[in-house]
Parts: C-alpha cells; structure tokens; sequence
C-alpha cells in the first residue's frame, strides 16, 4: 500500500526503505520521540520529506492530488479534535469536509454503539470526557469509509477494558472490509491483540542513533 | 451658515490649558509623561496648521492629479501603519495581501460613494474627496489591523483544529472557515459598536465638526449616516478581500498548514 524509498525527516527520521502492507493491520511500535507521528503525518500528506519519496500503490505521494489522497488515507489524530457542537454536528462535518452526503441518525446510533459510546447524538461534545472525545473523533474518520486508518494511539486515554473492546470490534470491521490499518501504539499487550505486522520505529529514529 | 464663529488666537490659546492642567497632574503624581504630552501637543498643531495650509491651497486649486496624489500618500501611510501595528512579523506575501486588499477595497469603496452616492461634480473636488477619504481610509486601516492580528492568532490558537479537518481530507477553505469568520467578525466589531453608539452615547466628529461650522444637523446627519454606511462597506470589502487572499499563504502548494507567517 505504501513504500518509503530513502525517506529523511531532518532530526527525527532516516528510512532506507520500509514497506506497508494492503488490506492488513500494521502497528508502529517505538519510544516517545522515535518519530512514530510524524510517518503518520507523512502518510496523510500533511508533512513531506526533507528528502526521499514515498509511494502510495505505486504512485508517488507527490503526484497525487493531496484531498484525494487524505480522503482515501483517513488520519486520526492523538489529541481528539472536536469541532464544537454535537456529537451528530462532529460525525456529520466528517462528511462535509470532505464533500461525502449525510448520514442517518440510526447509522450514527450503530456507530456510536460501537464505540461504547452511551452518549445521545444532540449531546454537546465539548462535555465529553478525554476518552469519548478520543473514540468520537475515531467514529467520525470511520463514517467516511476510507481505504487505509492512520490511527495515532486512539486508545491513549481509555481504561485497559475499553481499549481492547473497541479495538477487537474495529479490527473485526477492518477485516471484513479489507481495509489497511496503520495504528501507532504503545502498548504490546493491544498491538498482540491486532498487529498483523509491527514496525518498530527506533531502527529509523535519528534521535536514538540506531539509524 | 452665515453665523459661524471663528476663534481667536487667544480663545484658541485657552485652550492648551487642558493640556496644562494635565502636565500639572502628571508632575505632582510623578508620572514621567511630561516630554510626551508636550510633544505630542506640538506635533498636533504644527501637523493640523501644515494641513489646514494645505487643505486651504487644494480648495482654491482644485485638480484631479492633486487630489489622487493626497488619496495615494493616506493608502501609503494608512499600508504602513498596518504593517507597523501588527503584533507579530509580516512574512512579504502577506504584507502583498494587506497592500492590494487595501488598494482595490478602499478605492472601490471611495469612488462609489463619490461618484454614486455624494455624485459629487467634479469628481475631484478636494473638499469632498479629501475628508472621505481620511474617513475611509482610517476606518479600514483599523479593521484590517485588527483582522490581520486576529486571523494570524487564529491560525495559531487553532492549528490542531485545522489540521484535524486537513487529515479527513477538507480543502484549506473549509479548515480554516472558523478562524476567517471569526478574523472577519473581531474587525468588524468596532465599526457595528460605533453604529450603535452614534447619536446616544457620542456625537460623531464629522457631524459635530459641520454642526459646529453652521451647517444645518440635518444635513450634518444626512451625511454622517451615508459616511457611515460608507465605512461600513470599505470596512467589510477590505477586510474580507484580505482575509480571502490571506488564509491561503497558510497552506502550501500540497495543501500542508505552514506557519511561515508566525516564525519568531
């Protein structure tokens, strides 16, 4: 799905070459500061390189357009961003940014359930706590469907019960959907649960010499 | 009209003992302003008598070059005093967008109330021109100051929210809609607030200057609320003219947030 070729970040990352599987789920393991987010970043076109190219299916990341690219490369980020309003008015501006039609509140509903979120859809999503909003703002990259999660620690803020519920049920979505899950992680124990494959990020870590 | 009254030189002089009075505050409380105050009081009379001199040479010489080359100097000056009133360092493609949002906003707005609204004949006609134009000039410097700071602290107070809509594939327009509107409404703010206020809580300088000059306050409304409209609608154009060319120098050809603009 993706390919990394002598990919450089000045001061955090040096990659020679790394490379992520279609259809399968992928957790990047690492220390604080190995660069973790930042690959993710990259992936989501939201950084570029310093030097180096990377591929997606084949194609280079630079010659594709950069809204198709992040609609088909969903990001979550690990600080929930929460738009302000409802929960429905945060899973619906998902949708809106980019240019996809409305949903239903039972499709919501479902998702919600999902997520374990016991929450109505008129609720303010300010009130939610670090965990909700974390597990919203995850619901909300799920309603757009896409081809590839790029998920940086999703579970950070949730109790070890939570984490894994939530993760089995998305794994089993991931699965049956054939979709491409690259989620950053510091827990092993979760990364057992899921990972197809780990890449642990301190071999292309600048910080921590290896590389 | 007729029974305008002039002021001495002596009524004039009475006067500066407001300033006085406040120089003999400052001494006994301590307050090292003394310098200030006497400076700034000198360079208000000097800089009013050099223009009044020169208010007066325009009026019996009218002539359109005269009159644009006046309008070019306050859009010079009023640009400048944008970019030195900004709280933080103006990368050049944003000084570029201050400069045209100011230039095609302002003018539009000066030559439709000119030429529209006050259809004044000769268009140049300094004794219109000139006071407009101050007046519109100013008025949307002020807006886009503030617009410029508060779009600027927007981007930065807000960069995770922005790149959070970039990361679920939003276009820059729509990641950056809440900190443009609110950009636009803060430079707004103060011209809607002095709407409100006029006529209760002050007396608009231009009204009270015509009243005061013998001119009927009905005629002295009459333009007072077409200048105020007139503000208005410079204000707005301006401001979103800039903050429609700005938000974009936040984002790279690959659709990235940079916060070029806020290295410091």
């Amino acid at each position: 799905m993706f390919e990394l070729k002598n990919v450089r970040v000045d001061g955090i990352l040096q990659i020679e070459q790394l490379t992520i599987p279609e259809n399968q789920f992928t957790c990047i393991l690492g220390p604080s500061g190995s660069g973790k987010s930042t690959l993710l970043r990259l992936l989501n076109d939201l950084s570029s390189p310093d030097e180096g190219e990377i591929f997606f299916k084949s194609k280079p990341v630079s010659y594709i357009d950069p809204l198709q690219l992040r609609r088909k490369v969903v990001m979550v980020s690990q600080a929930p961003v929460i738009f302000g309003g409802s929960i429905e008015d945060n899973l619906q501006i998902g949708l809106s940014f980019s240019g996809k039609e409305a949903v239903n509140a039972h499709e919501m509903e479902s998702l919600l359930k999902l997520f374990m979120l016991d929450k109505k859809l008129s609720d303010e999503a300010e009130n939610l706590s670090g965990g909700e909003k974390q597990r919203l703002s995850w619901a909300r990259a799920m309603l757009l469907d896409p081809e590839v999660y790029l998920l940086d620690e999703p579970t950070s803020a949730l109790d070890e019960e939570t984490a894994r519920t939530v993760l089995t049920r998305f794994y089993e979505y991931a699965q049956q959907n054939s979709k491409t899950v690259i989620m950053i992680t510091h827990s092993k124990e979760l990364a057992e649960l899921v990972a197809e494959q780990t890449i642990d990020m301190s071999q292309y870590s600048i910080e921590s010499g290896l590389s | 009209m007729d029974d305008v009254m002039d002021l001495s030189f002596l009524q004039l002089a009475a006067a500066y003992i407001f300033i006085l009075i406040l120089i003999v505050i400052v001494r006994v409380r301590g307050i090292p302003r003394e310098k200030e105050i006497l400076l700034a009081t000198v360079r208000m009379s000097l800089q009013l008598v050099l223009v009044g001199y020169l208010l007066v040479y325009l009026f019996d010489n009218p002539n359109p070059f005269y009159t644009l080359v006046i309008i070019a100097i306050m859009q010079v000056f009023a640009i400048y005093n944008v970019y030195k009133r900004t709280k933080h360092p103006l990368g050049g493609e944003m000084k570029k967008h201050i400069a045209y949002a100011m230039g095609i906003g302002i003018l539009t707005s000066l030559f439709f109330f000119i030429l529209v609204v006050l259809n004044v004949t000769p268009w140049y006609e300094p004794r219109y021109f000139i006071p407009i134009a101050g007046m519109i000039i100013g008025n949307s410097m002020t807006g886009v100051s503030l617009g410029v700071n508060n779009l600027i602290s927007g981007f930065a107070s807000h960069r995770a929210e922005i790149e959070g809509a970039l990361m679920l594939g939003a276009t820059p327009k729509d990641a950056a809609k809440k900190v443009v509107n609110e950009a636009f409404d803060s430079a707004m703010l103060p011209t809607i607030n002095s709407m409100v206020g006029m006529g209760i809580i002050f007396l608009p300088g231009m009204m009270t200057g015509q009243i005061l000059s013998g001119t009927s306050p009905i005629v002295a409304v009459e333009y007072q609320i077409a200048i105020m409209l007139g503000i208005v609608g410079s204000v707005s154009l301006t401001v979103i003219l800039y903050l429609q060319m700005a938000y974009k120098s936040f984002f790279n050809e690959r659709l990235q947030l940079v916060m070029k603009e806020l290295k410091k």
